[in-house]
């Protein structure tokens, strides 16, 4: 692996990292599109300080990008709060107008600057290890990689600090108010790490990784975690893995690298939508047809215990009387009867069933608890 | 003024782009409407995302850059992206907007990979694919026209059929499906009908921004009335509006972009709606209230 | 035994309803038989699965076993027979459409697909409204009705249905005086003409003056018949698990005015 290769990695991990982390609180409060509205509507933000300070390489465009994502917020809530458009439509109103601008001025005013809408969407890490970090004549490594570990550290450091506040306006905003912790400024903050982190990240990878970066790996992660620490860890990880991966993927294919990590995350939530245990697709089908078997074991003990010091005891504890009154059919009841029997409930001799003594047991607990 | 009224309608080009605009502005209004009333406003951003791998899969199989079939490829893809975001909505405890997020990003990023493997093959094709990006509304010729009539006419024919389906479908599903209605088979049918509003729209506006084409001119339409079939038709003509203004504006100057300038015009039109609609309008409610103020100061003067 | 000709069936027979939600059982081995012409009330504590057995019987959600017949057969046969009111905040009541647009909702099951609502449709849905005192709401827009009003229109919507059954998920909940005492009237009415109604009820207070049977239900069925003899001290408490008070004497025929306190 040369030099390069390694730094673009290095890059692409703490990209993966940064993002996942306010990522995290995004997928939990149910406002994962604010990642996509913010790094795209970034753009403009982007242009206007361009046009002041007339240089790419000013940081004056990153101050104006992250103003942009919180004005971006700002104007979401205020149409919200109109009471006439409802939060989806208001960042669906407002990002395409902010963009839109910003395209629209490029197109006009800057066109022949390097500028280019497509590396806005796309990003193009590739070049990333070509903007050296300089000082005094020492070469430290890519601007990108130390820009990025700052907003990293800014990430851990913030959310570390507010943990305790971010956590509870996450889960109880009511409590939260009412405790005094001011939800509104917890989620202006997180808003303003959000737009940092898209700022930086998007110089690299382009808008749409980063919306990908931001959401799939803390979807995965909630998929196969209900504690916050451990989706915060396993989201920074889960992006790690979908940036190397990814990155190899291009190598592979010879093709855009954002777009393979893009993919490499979707995989892995795929992946965990699948195979999660407990919370994953597969999971909760075997979970729901072992639930079947186990109530309708359960209901033919009922049965069998409800009746079995009645007159017609005899009838009702026959296997084809079963199929008539709990309407069972034939192959299904005899499936229940063999779990049953081999569970030690019941015995079965030709037509008639008995209960055994866990039987009873089992159909006690039923009807009481 | 005349000038442009005169190019309007004997400019070849101004002609096709307008009647394009037109016609996408229509379609995505009426259609998008439902999206908006079923809090689904997003799910225009992740189809129109959705639909770039449809694009490139559609060029590498066929290797044909017809539109129609590159239209066909987009709508698959996109119709596949939302399905998937119904299935995880469904079978996991992952949201609706995170799982548009992922589906959104995910298929533009394999989107991304499938162009740029494209562009190893051969350098000069990938531009004629390039242009879904942004869209590139001066390059339409007037057979794209009369897809994009055809098409969205299809959509619109079949949400006048289905019309009362589809309100009880966005209205109250549950109580649709005990009077006998199949409610996911629906939902697939209006998911359908705005996937194809919104490939309609791709060719002249481009993926990024065609999901506000989508939201724009309902909520602008909703401001000024309480009728569903009123709502519906305004936001098409609003939509129409704003094609068609966009169009005429992109073709005073050099270098004006034509899909920004459709969805500035329908933000224009959003914001106009939101302040002046009467009874809904926020300038009529400040009046109103300034008014209701005087007259309760004075008739509490008049009071002995 | 299931009775298997209409004539004899049930309006609504239930056996072994098994309901369950990650894990949990919601409802569980719930036989019910609910006679004809009867105003029932099903009621129990939070998260009894109240709302889930109006659900189930509906088909609304998926069962892990047992079934549901109506008149002795599948809902499916017999959706006409069947009314639902569902609660009130299941739907979005700032949607562009009108009073009248709603309770016309309530024929589309029978214009099947495509064809519109007439004048036929039209009439009936005036009629419905007369009946809950709200035709001159007709043309007003739903944002602007109170939730008394809001009721009542759902209940007009299941009345221009026709049917012979109705299901009603708290239709008390959070009404006006006014609109409760329509609604009992309106129950009643169903009632007499040989209506079988089946209502969701939150308060227990009201049990023995508005319905005839109730279902007394926690997860399990607990009891099941006649208010007089089911809506007892020693059956409620068996349902609500002993957080409930009573107060104020029994009245003669042994039913008590009975407070819940606190939930599951």
């Amino acid at each position: 692996m040369s030099a390069p290769q390694l730094e673009i990695q290095l890059i692409a991990v703490v990209v993966a990292a940064a993002c996942a982390l306010p990522g995290t609180f995004l997928v939990l409060r149910r406002m994962a599109l604010m990642s996509d509205a913010i790094s795209h509507a970034i753009l403009i933000g982007i242009v206007l300080a361009f046009f002041i300070t007339e240089d790419l390489a000013s940081p004056l465009l990153i101050v104006g990008a992250t103003l942009t994502g919180v004005v971006t917020v700002s104007l979401v809530e205020l149409l919200n709060r109109t009471g006439r458009v409802r939060e989806d439509a208001a960042i669906g109103l407002v990002f395409p107008v902010l963009f839109s601008a910003a395209v629209l001025l490029i197109a006009r005013y800057a066109g022949n600057v390097h500028l280019d809408t497509d590396a806005v969407l796309l990003g193009e890490l590739a070049f990333a290890p070509f903007d050296r970090f300089i000082v005094a004549g020492w070469d430290l490594g890519p601007r990108a990689l130390y820009l990025m570990d700052g907003i990293l550290a800014l990430n851990v450091a913030v959310i570390g600090l507010l943990y305790k506040e971010l956590k509870l306006v996450t889960f109880d905003a009511g409590l939260a108010a009412a405790l005094g912790f001011a939800p509104a400024v917890v989620h202006y903050i997180l808003m303003w790490l959000v737009s940092i982190t898209a700022v930086g990240a998007f110089e690299a990878v382009g808008s749409i990784l980063v919306v990908a970066l931001m959401i799939a790996p803390p979807a995965t992660a909630y998929l196969l975690t209900d504690r916050l620490p451990v989706m915060l860890g396993l989201g920074a990880l889960t992006g790690a893995v979908a940036a190397i991966g990814g990155y190899w993927l291009a190598h592979w294919l010879d093709a855009s690298i954002a777009g393979s990590m893009a993919m490499v995350a979707g995989l892995l939530f795929g992946a965990a939508c699948l195979f999660a245990p407990q919370r994953g697709v597969i999971a909760a089908a075997r979970r729901r047809a072992a639930q079947r078997w186990e109530f309708a074991q359960t209901m033919l003990a009922i049965h069998l215990f409800n009746h079995r010091d009645t007159p017609d005891a005899a009838t009702e504890s026959r296997v084809d009387h079963l199929q008539e009154h709990l309407r069972w059919d034939p192959d299904f009841a005899a499936q229940v009867i063999h779990r049953a029997e081999r569970r030690g409930l019941i015995h079965h001799h030709g037509q008639a069933l008995t209960l055994t003594g866990e039987g009873m047991r089992v159909a006690r607990e039923a009807l009481v608890g | 003024m005349p000038d442009l009224l005169h190019d309007l309608f004997f400019d070849y080009t101004l002609r096709t782009v307008a009647l394009g605009a037109a016609i996408l502005g229509i379609v995505s209004g009426t259609l998008g409407s439902y999206a908006v009333l079923r809090r689904q406003s997003l799910l225009g951003d992740a189809i129109s995302h959705a639909a770039l791998p449809g694009i490139a899969l559609a060029f590498l199989l066929t290797g044909s850059k017809a539109p129609l079939v590159l239209v066909l490829g987009a709508a698959v893809a996109g119709w596949l992206g939302t399905l998937l975001v119904m299935g995880v909505v469904r079978s996991t405890r992952v949201k609706f907007d995170s799982a548009l997020g992922i589906i959104l990003s995910v298929f533009f990023g394999i989107g991304l990979v499938l162009l740029t493997f494209i562009q190893k093959r051969e350098d000069a094709t990938q531009a004629g694919l390039d242009k879904f990006l942004f869209g590139q509304a001066a390059t339409i010729l007037a057979q794209d026209v009369v897809t994009m009539a055809a098409l969205g006419g299809v959509a619109l024919l079949l949400m006048l059929l289905f019309w009362k389906e589809l309100k009880l479908l966005s209205f109250d599903p549950e109580f649709g499906s005990t009077l006998g209605f199949p409610i996911r088979a629906l939902d697939i049918l209006l998911t359908t009908l705005l996937v194809i509003a919104i490939v309609v729209g791709l060719q002249m506006v481009g993926v990024v921004l065609m999901s506000a084409l989508v939201v724009a001119p309902a909520v602008a339409a909703r401001q000024w009335t309480d009728r569903l079939g009123l709502m519906i038709a305004l936001a098409g003509g609003f939509g129409a509006l704003a094609g068609v203004s966009g169009a005429v504006i992109s073709s005073t100057a050099a270098r004006l972009p034509t899909g920004p300038l459709i969805v500035l015009c329908a933000s224009a039109l959003v914001l106009i709606s939101l302040c002046f609609a009467p009874n809904r309008g926020i300038v009529w409610h400040a009046l109103r209230q300034r008014r209701n103020r005087r007259r309760l100061h004075v008739e509490g003067e008049v009071i002995p | 035994m299931l009775a298997t000709t209409t004539a004899t069936a049930h309006p609504i027979t239930v056996r072994d309803l098994t309901v369950a939600y990650h894990d949990r059982a919601v409802l569980w081995d719930v036989d019910l038989d609910v006679p004809r012409g009867v105003l029932m009330a099903i009621v129990g504590p939070n998260g009894a699965g109240k709302t889930t057995l109006i659900k189930a019987i509906l088909g609304l959600v998926p069962v892990v076993a047992g079934q549901v017949r109506i008149e002795g057969k599948p809902l499916a046969e017999v959706r006409r027979r069947v009314a639902y009111v569902p609660q009130r905040g299941s739907v979005d009541w700032d949607f562009p459409t009108s009073v009248l647009d709603v309770v016309m909702m309530g024929r589309y099951g029978a214009l099947g697909w495509i064809r519109r609502p007439g004048h036929r449709e039209r009439q009936a849905a005036l009629d419905a409204l007369e009946q809950v005192g709200m035709r001159d709401f007709a043309g007003r827009q739903i944002s602007q009705l109170s939730g008394g009003q809001q009721q009542r229109v759902f209940l007009a919507r299941a009345l221009v249905q026709d049917a012979a059954i109705y299901l009603m998920d708290e239709p008390f909940q959070g009404v006006d005086a006014t609109t409760e005492r329509t609604i009992v009237g309106l129950l009643r009415d169903l009632r007499s003409a040989g209506k079988t109604v089946v209502v969701v009820h939150h308060d227990l207070q009201t049990v023995p003056e508005y319905f005839d049977w109730v279902t007394l239900l926690n997860v399990r069925k607990i009891a099941s018949g006649p208010v007089e003899e089911v809506f007892t001290p020693e059956l409620l408490r068996r349902t609500y698990g002993g957080h409930i008070a009573f107060l104020g004497q029994p009245d003669q025929d042994g039913t008590v005015a009975a407070v819940a306190g606190g939930e599951e």
